[in-house]
């Protein structure tokens, strides 16, 4: 059943060419779809249109059947999370503070969380491996930990849809790794939809039911990882030549850049 | 943590009037059995000294809880009224009406407080282009880059109308400039009262936004904030506190900086506390730095404005370098 749906979205800043082209997708309730393209292909873009952050020139997004529009920041808050590439803190919160935020759109103007809600976050917590950090400052923390701390935070909204921009781009081998298992253990545990935009063409092999190719703001491609994670496809968004082959070890399909295409 | 805050506000405003070149005492003050035209105490206490501690409480607590409010939203802890330029464009309303004599009042309310807003609006509406700028990914030095050029502009224009006024009129808008909380009684308390109160009422509705954009405003937009909204609350509300405080007590240097860090350094970053704790402790700092003004320099005095600037100029440079590190 589809959960979230762009139909024929357009955007462009500052009235200049269109980021966002016509884009039309749909994401299946409890799967993990992920988001290629190349630099400056309109991901961003897209993933704030469909966050409800901006706001489309033309179409529209439905959640559950329902235009986005319709929805006050706060309600749809209460239904699609986002974790941003990177989060800074000008201040110095605990990473309990930032995991707590993700209160917000549950709470009324006056009133203060509840037991309820720190349960809720220090579940969340838990669940992202980060219950150890609580009262770390989170300006101190490393990549990863910050990473794994702001999906807490996403988490903590209790939201059915998770939108993640290139969450693993500033991260080592190994956080990569973690950042991975960890969104394929909350899509299981929890059935958290999510939409994944990255670079990392192994890392959406690994986790992605489905993907959607995206080229100078249009959809390129859409469809099951395997059909549509080709070689073909790969050259066309990157000007790369590369070979795709099933991994016996690894138990998905593997990506190699051997060249650059002319 | 806030009740040890109100206590300290509250100890300092009643001990603050009793120091002074005419020592008087608390007992006599309140003494009911001689009548108030034969208290001598009791009149220096609520007519020469009382308005000014009222109105340094005042003055603090605006300028305060205005730094708070730019500093989250420009998520830059060095952003304050007088490093955007708010102050400097409060300023340059009240040198324009000094100098040029526009003293007609405006609905029974003296020109000074008016000109002020409107210059505090006018810088405001600078700052918030900034801010605008900053959402869309200009760095904070920039910002704070952009805000040191903005004082230094409107502060060439303000000596420029200086130069524009007569003798009496320069050395009545160079006292003005430097800041200073000799205020002649209660009623211009009261009409820089009513802004500051309103003001942080609407600013009191928001802590956990400002929480939220100190985070940035994708993030902030995420959780459910809607940051337009929020924003313009907060930034008028801010501009309005700039510039109440200013036509009050004149540009006082760096309060708007020094107490948010200090309260922060105390009660953490969670704004529901930091705004009220800065909100008082913002009073209780201008109290003191006005009662070493008035004290510690001979019986001329000094003004307050100079006193917040010996403070403020060294901690302003250690939180620069610290933060640099």
């Amino acid at each position: 059943m589809t959960i979230l749906d762009a139909q024929e979205l357009s955007f462009s800043y500052d009235r200049k060419a269109a980021v966002v082209d016509g884009v039309a997708l749909s994401v299946a309730r409890g799967a993990i779809v992920g988001l290629l393209g190349p630099n400056g292909s309109g991901k961003t873009t897209l993933l704030r249109l469909l966050s409800g952050t901006l706001t489309p020139d033309r179409g529209r997004v439905m959640l559950d059947g329902r235009s986005i529009a319709t929805l006050s920041r706060r309600d749809l808050a209460r239904r699609i999370a986002v974790v941003p590439q990177e989060t800074h803190s000008t201040f110095d919160f605990s990473a309990l503070d930032i995991v707590m935020m993700g209160r917000y759109p549950h709470l009324h103007t006056f009133e203060l969380e509840g037991a309820n809600d720190l349960a809720i976050a220090r579940r969340a917590m838990a669940d992202t491996g980060t219950a150890a950090l609580e009262d770390r400052r989170f300006a101190a923390l490393s990549g990863g930990e910050k990473q794994r701390v702001v999906i807490a935070g996403a988490l903590a909204q209790a939201s059915d849809v998770l939108l993640l921009d290139e969450p693993t781009a500033s991260l080592d081998l190994g956080f990569q790794f973690d950042i991975a298992a960890l969104l394929s253990r909350l899509n299981r545990d929890r059935g958290t939809t999510m939409l994944v935009s990255t670079h990392d063409l192994n890392l959406v092999a690994a986790l992605c039911t489905e993907l959607v190719l995206l080229k100078n703001g249009r959809v390129v491609a859409q469809g099951a990882t395997d059909a549509v994670l080709t070689p073909a496809h790969i050259r066309e968004l990157y000007g790369v030549i590369a070979e795709v082959t099933p991994h016996s070890r690894a138990g998905h399909i593997t990506v190699v850049p051997v060249g650059r295409a002319d | 943590m806030l009740a040890a805050f109100g206590a300290l506000t509250a100890i300092v405003c009643v001990t603050a009037p009793l120091i002074g070149s005419t020592p008087i005492q608390l007992s006599r003050v309140f003494d009911r059995t001689i009548p108030f035209a034969d208290n001598v105490d009791a009149q220096v206490f609520f007519v020469a000294r009382l308005p000014r501690v009222l109105a340094a409480a005042l003055v603090g607590s605006a300028f305060a809880v205005a730094g708070v409010v730019f500093q989250a939203f420009l998520r830059n802890p060095l952003a304050s009224p007088d490093t955007l330029g708010v102050s400097s464009g409060a300023t340059l309303g009240a040198v324009i009406v000094i100098t040029f004599h526009i003293d007609s009042a405006l609905l029974g309310v003296s020109a000074v407080p008016v000109a002020t807003f409107a210059g505090a609006a006018g810088a405001l509406g600078i700052v918030y282009a900034m801010s605008v700028a900053r959402r869309r990914g200009t760095s904070s030095t920039v910002l704070l880059l952009a805000g040191v050029a903005l004082s230094a502009f409107l502060g060439a224009l303000n000596r420029f109308i200086q130069v524009l006024g007569d003798f009496t009129d320069t050395f009545r808008s160079i006292r003005w400039m430097m800041g200073s909380l000799d205020v002649g009684g209660y009623t211009d308390i009261v009409v820089a009262l009513v802004p500051i109160a309103a003001a942080c009422a609407a600013i009191g509705t928001l802590p956990r936004e400002l929480d939220l954009v100190s985070m940035g405003t994708a993030a902030a937009e995420s959780r459910g904030v809607d940051v337009r909204r929020a924003e313009q609350i907060a930034l008028v509300s801010a501009s309005l506190l700039t510039g109440a405080a200013v036509s009050l007590g004149g540009p006082i240097p760096f309060v708007g900086i020094i107490v948010p860090h200090i309260v922060r350094l105390i009660v953490g970053p969670d704004h529901r506390l930091v705004l009220p704790a800065a909100a008082l402790f913002g009073g209780t700092f201008l109290v003191i730095c006005d009662v070493i003004a008035r004290t510690a320099f001979g019986p001329a005095g000094m003004p307050v404005g100079a006193v917040t600037a010996f403070l403020g100029g060294p901690f302003f440079l250690w939180l620069l370098f610290r933060r640099a590190r």
